[in-house]
């Protein structure tokens, strides 16, 4: 565990990171023109951090020391299945949750 | 007289913004469960939620956290998953831009997917606003979503004190995530950049700092653009 004071630091430095993004424009460039190439990489952003930030964590689980785990495996599957069908966040991890929960005590 | 109607439009934005309390409500109160289970402190699980005010990220940075990942790699990865906010922040300032600069930093800080979203579509909505009308509007529809965000923060941090750590809640961030992961994922250009982002991470997870999933966030971020520039896809 990280300890308190790179916590604050990350915390900080973190607030006044996301602060500078949001007042990037709004601020300082005000309406000048953003290039069309960075425009379309920062639509892509969340959408390439995310899956790789949790791909690693379904695949070798850190509870079971890296060992796949059909489990969590399953909950990560139906998680992701409900949410690209519905579109819901919270269904989606309604469905991953009970799955999760079913499979630990069925097994 | 202009005081009245930018009440009514702080009123307005605030009824409008009144539906998203069903989203943030149960979301800051899983970041406060699940950063007391990480072995947070509630003061740090607030210090996270009111000075980076941003869900994704602060998700982002406590799993990295919990990875004992270097303090670079967790800024930098959860700052590019808030590297959209730079996106709502030009797309907002045709209409907030002529504000004072002390009420520009107001709307930056309070600049979240939820506020910016439902704002951006009373702008072109109604488009014949003033700034000040604008501002209130801002203002009404950041009302029932970010102070409840600290609020429900709280309430989850307090209750995830008083959960014993060995609930299996080790898997409830990677469920969320995958969760928020789905809808995301609109046109052909978002489903290859997640793709290759995840190939990327799995292909690079034994670089060592968690630095594989600098590598495949950049390269997601690549693929999204180039297949949106080769298919010719509308973003």
């Amino acid at each position: 565990m990280t300890d308190a004071t790179e916590l604050w630091t990350i915390i900080i430095a973190l607030g006044l990171g996301s602060f500078c993004l949001r007042f990037a424009f709004l601020g300082l460039v005000g309406d000048r023109a953003i290039p069309e190439w960075l425009l379309r990489h920062l639509r892509y952003t969340a959408v390439a951090v995310i899956p790789a930030l949790v791909a690693p964590l379904v695949i070798w689980p850190t509870a079971t020391g890296g060992e796949p785990d059909a489990t969590r495996l399953a909950a990560a599957v139906a998680t992701f299945a409900v949410g690209y069908l519905t579109k819901n966040v919270f269904s989606a991890m309604g469905i991953g949750a009970a799955v999760l929960v079913s499979l630990s005590l069925l097994f | 007289m202009a005081a009245g109607t930018a009440m009514s439009s702080y009123w307005r934005g605030l009824r409008d913004g009144l539906p998203f309390l069903a989203v943030v409500g149960p979301f800051a109160m899983l970041f406060g469960v699940l950063a007391t289970e990480a072995g947070l402190a509630v003061h740090e699980t607030m210090g996270f939620s009111i000075v980076v005010i941003a869900g994704a990220a602060q998700f982002t940075a406590l799993q990295l956290i919990n990875e004992n990942a270097p303090t670079l790699v967790v800024l930098a990865s959860a700052l590019a998953v808030n590297l959209r906010m730079a996106m709502y922040s030009a797309s907002i300032t045709p209409h907030l831009g002529p504000l004072p600069l002390w009420k520009r930093g107001i709307v930056a800080y309070f600049l979240v997917d939820q506020t910016y979203a439902q704002s951006i579509l009373d702008y072109e909505k109604n488009p014949d606003q003033t700034t000040a009308e604008k501002f209130a509007y801002f203002l009404g529809v950041m009302t029932p979503i970010c102070p409840p965000w600290y609020l429900f923060t709280f309430v989850g941090a307090v209750l995830g004190e008083s959960i014993p750590p060995s609930l299996g809640l080790d898997f409830a961030l990677p469920i969320a995530f995958l969760a928020m992961v789905g809808p995301m994922l609109r046109t052909p250009a978002h489903r290859i950049a997640a793709l290759v982002s995840v190939i990327l991470a799995l292909a690079f997870a034994w670089l060592p700092y968690n630095m594989g999933l600098l590598v495949a966030g950049l390269g997601g971020m690549m693929a999204g653009a180039q297949a949106e520039l080769r298919l010719g896809i509308k973003p």
